[in-house]
């Protein structure tokens, strides 16, 4: 019988009036790695700050190997050996690997010994686990893959002896994800103990032995992981049965409509982001951009919708040059020739948070007929209207007059579809379209630009989700350093495959 | 022979002018290395001048007077860390607040303790900082160069100017040789990654703001019961402002802060100079522009010349645990 390192016992906590968690039980086991799952919200993220002490609960208790201890800081968790890789790194961008490591266990007031043997330490737990970090190169030189790997190390220097990862490979490549995992398991090997929280279902399967499942703030399931499956998880997690796969009909491919010649942009600091870019999107297709993040998507989304300046180069809607280093069309005006832009960061660009629903729903829309006359706002007709596109589109809350920012990542990212779609345009563009959404909106929004696509709308797909670009993409190109490094019909390609060119590396 | 002499005085004017702004952008360092905006310098400064020649005037001895400026300046610091720190309220308001709050302040009590508006009785000799003549000055000052740097330009200074330069080299230390250092570059970097340390942020925040609260006090009673021998309305002249653009052109880093709060000191001594001189060819400059000397070179380095100074990444942000 192995006993428990870690046992959590009716943790309540509460922001406000919203309750983060409810009444959480969960033990986990030494030496294990333990998966906790559950959609966006869920309250993973909170449970396991309380656990490093960054939030306190509540209510509830706390025992590590037995014993009930009291966690008023992160500093009270470290001591007792937990560890925690948080979603955002907290690294300090312009120190060194060693300061940041030593960062609050510097153990003498002034640096001269301890940092020696600090480093020394250091030396060698890399050697052990083959991490391969330079110690004084500085963070911000680093791959998001290596300032992970610092994270590691950090917690493994200070003691951990439970390490939490909270969604690790959000940001990584397939075959950083390959490195990590196998970190993990060599960590495991070790006698260590894992928890990692994630959304993704394979991950689970893949590394997890036990899992516990997390729905709105509860803990609604334990069980081991090769007694499940992913289609019996997810249902746990979304409360009904999900489709995991998307039905995407033969592809009715039209002629060209939008077309991209020798595209470079640059972006605020003036570094060209986007490099010499030239593609193709028929009608009836969808192709789908895939990239680690920062590789130039960003800024070749904002340029084809009219946000940024074309550097040099030019983008044709329907044989029609719109844009080149001369002069470019303003997204009001690509929006009129039927361009429509779903943008990636929809907190920033898609909507205004502190608007009410039904002002963002018709936002770009707002001063012409029926919801406006003679620039006054019909209000009778915006309401009608709102009432009855949230509930096409299954917007929870169903109330146009909320607050925007009140609503979930996947009902705001409904609300910017709905008004994007509308128009029935010719040429979408999409950014990040599941960031940050629960699985269950997600099979909708899906479902949704795959019906645009049959409708016979040209639609670009940027993605940094793998499975999302291998799901609805026609074809996919990859780009790496703001260049297209490869591009492939979507037949039998891997992951794998886009894996190695999204690093730059094939 | 008279030129030399005329440089060793400008550079002696020079040191002494720029020793309230060493003092200001030094504690600026501290504040806003930690996260802090700190506008307030000016104000701080200015009550320093105030409290420090009140205090040595009723107490007879300019160190007490120091002693009190320097409670004082740590309690509008402690003020300006509840407001912005504990509270998370907006930084340069809070800043704002102080500054027009000790304006008015000195001048009110100043009315009220000695009848006049914004100023404080004259202190005698016992009851302010003398200038200090360092051993041998006399004896030396007539071997050519060495005696002209020792005797003209090391010797006779007040006390505040010598510790205004030992200061420079302490800052550094402090800030990169020790792990207070390490943890106040982090808060100000990345306040996150400092907590998940086990590091309380705010504590930070508010050690920081309580060496900034000691260091400016040095400025202003340097200016009150040292160079002057009295507060008047408004004294510290917008040296505290003149220091925070110091301290971001220096880039947030003592020894390039120094140079150019040095640099902000040579103009100012440069204006004295040049005042009423006739130059060749242009003939004499009005005043006025003189004077304004030190603050076009302000705005016209802070434009563009330094190139763009990248500020602690958190700096302005109260920190925020909880959502």
């Amino acid at each position: 019988m192995v006993s428990p390192i870690l046992e959590l016992t009716d943790i309540n906590k509460s922001f406000g009036h919203v309750q983060a968690n409810k009444k959480i039980n969960l033990k986990i086991n030494k030496g294990t790695i333990h998966g906790i799952i559950g959609e966006n919200g869920a309250g993973k993220s909170t449970l396991m700050s309380i656990v490093f002490g960054l939030y306190q609960a509540n209510s509830g208790s706390i025992k590590i190997n037995g014993k009930e201890i009291n966690l008023r800081s992160p500093r009270d968790s470290i001591i007792n050996g937990i560890g925690m890789v948080h979603q955002h790194f907290m690294l300090v961008e312009n120190f060194t690997v060693l300061e940041n490591i030593i960062l609050g266990f510097e153990g003498e007031t002034v640096f001269g010994e301890k940092l020696q043997k600090a480093k020394e330490d250091l030396e060698k737990l890399c050697k052990t686990y083959n991490f391969n970090i330079d110690l004084d190169a500085t963070i911000s030189d680093l791959s998001v893959g290596f300032r992970q790997r610092v994270e590691i190390l950090k917690s493994l220097y200070r003691g951990a002896e439970i390490l939490i990862l909270d969604e690790p490979t959000g940001v990584l490549t397939p075959q950083e994800v390959d490195e990590l995992f196998k970190i993990l398991r060599s960590l495991k090997d070790e006698g260590k103990t894992i928890v990692l929280i994630t959304h993704k279902l394979i991950e689970i399967m893949d590394l997890t032995s036990e899992v516990s499942v997390m729905r709105q703030g509860e803990m609604v399931g334990h069980t081991k992981t090769e007694d499940t499956s992913k289609e019996q998880l997810a249902e746990m997690m979304v409360g009904r049965s999900v489709l995991l796969r998307v039905d995407k009909k033969e592809i009715k491919k039209g002629e060209t409509i939008f077309k991209v010649n020798n595209l470079s942009v640059k972006d605020d600091l003036d570094v060209t982001r986007v490099k010499d870019v030239n593609l193709e999107i028929c009608s009836g297709e969808i192709l789908g951009i895939a990239g680690v993040t920062g590789n130039g998507q960003t800024e070749l989304l904002e340029a084809l919708s009219g946000i940024r300046k074309v550097e040099s180069g030019s983008i044709e809607l329907f044989g029609e040059k719109i844009s080149d280093q001369n002069n470019f069309l303003n997204p009001r005006m690509l929006k009129e020739k039927g361009l429509a832009h779903v943008p990636e960061d929809r907190q920033r660009m898609g909507l205004i948070g502190d608007f009410k629903a039904y002002e963002n729903l018709i936002f770009g829309y707002h001063d012409q007929e029926p919801y406006s006359k003679s620039a006054i706002l019909n209000n009778k007709e915006i309401t009608e209207y709102s009432n009855k596109v949230m509930q096409e589109y299954d917007v929870r809350p169903n109330s146009p007059n909320l607050i925007t920012s009140n609503f979930s990542g996947g009902n705001q990212q409904k609300i910017i579809l709905s008004r994007e779609l509308n128009e029935n345009p010719k040429v979408l563009l999409v950014g990040q379209p599941t960031r940050g959404v629960d699985i269950g909106a997600i099979e909708f929004i899906h479902q949704r630009l795959i019906d645009m696509r049959d409708k016979g709308a040209a639609i670009l797909l940027a993605s940094v989700e793998l499975d999302e670009i291998l799901s609805l993409s026609d074809r996919i190109i990859v780009m790496f350093d703001g260049k297209i490094v490869g591009e492939k019909e979507n037949k039998n390609v891997t992951d794998r495959e886009l894996g190695l060119l999204m690093a730059g590396v094939a | 022979m008279e030129f030399l002499s005329d440089i060793a005085s400008l550079i002696n004017s020079t040191l002494r002018i720029s020793t309230p702004l060493v003092f200001a952008a030094m504690a600026g360092i501290f504040a806003e290395r930690s996260g802090v905006i700190d506008f307030s310098l000016e104000g701080k400064m200015l009550m320093a001048a105030f409290v420090a020649a009140v205090g040595s005037y009723y107490l007879g001895n300019p160190w007490l007077g120091l002693l009190l400026a320097i409670i004082v300046c740590v309690c509008l610091s402690m003020l300006h860390g509840f407001a912005s720190v504990t509270h998370k309220g907006d930084q340069v308001v809070s800043c704002v607040a102080i500054n027009i709050l000790i304006i008015g302040l000195t001048t009110a009590l100043a009315a009220a303790w000695f009848g006049q508006a914004g100023l404080t009785p004259t202190l005698n000799e016992n009851q302010r900082f003398l200038e200090i003549h360092l051993p041998f000055a006399d004896a030396l000052r007539d071997i050519p160069v060495i005696g002209t740097l020792y005797s003209d330009i090391l010797s006779g200074h007040y006390v505040f100017v010598y510790l205004a330069y030992l200061s420079v080299p302490l800052v550094f230390w402090i800030v990169f040789k020790t792990s207070f250092g390490l943890r106040l570059r982090a808060v100000g970097e990345n306040p996150s990654a400092v907590d998940t340390a086990g590091i309380n942020v705010f504590t930070m925040r508010y050690k920081a703001l309580a060496i900034n609260g000691v260091l400016i006090a040095f400025a202003g009673a340097h200016l009150s019961t040292a160079v002057n021998a009295n507060f008047f309305r408004e004294m510290s002249a917008g040296r505290g402002y003149l220091a925070l653009a110091a301290m971001i052109f220096g880039k947030w880093h003592p020894k390039t802060a120094l140079i150019a709060c040095l640099l902000f000191g040579f103009t100012d001594a440069l204006q004295i100079r040049l005042q009423g001189v006739e130059l060749p060819a242009i003939g004499e400059i009005p005043v006025q522009l003189i004077q304004a000397l030190p603050y076009i070179l302000t705005v016209v380095l802070l434009a563009g010349f330094v190139g763009k100074a990248i500020a602690p990444n958190a700096i302005g942000q109260p920190y925020i645990k909880e959502r």
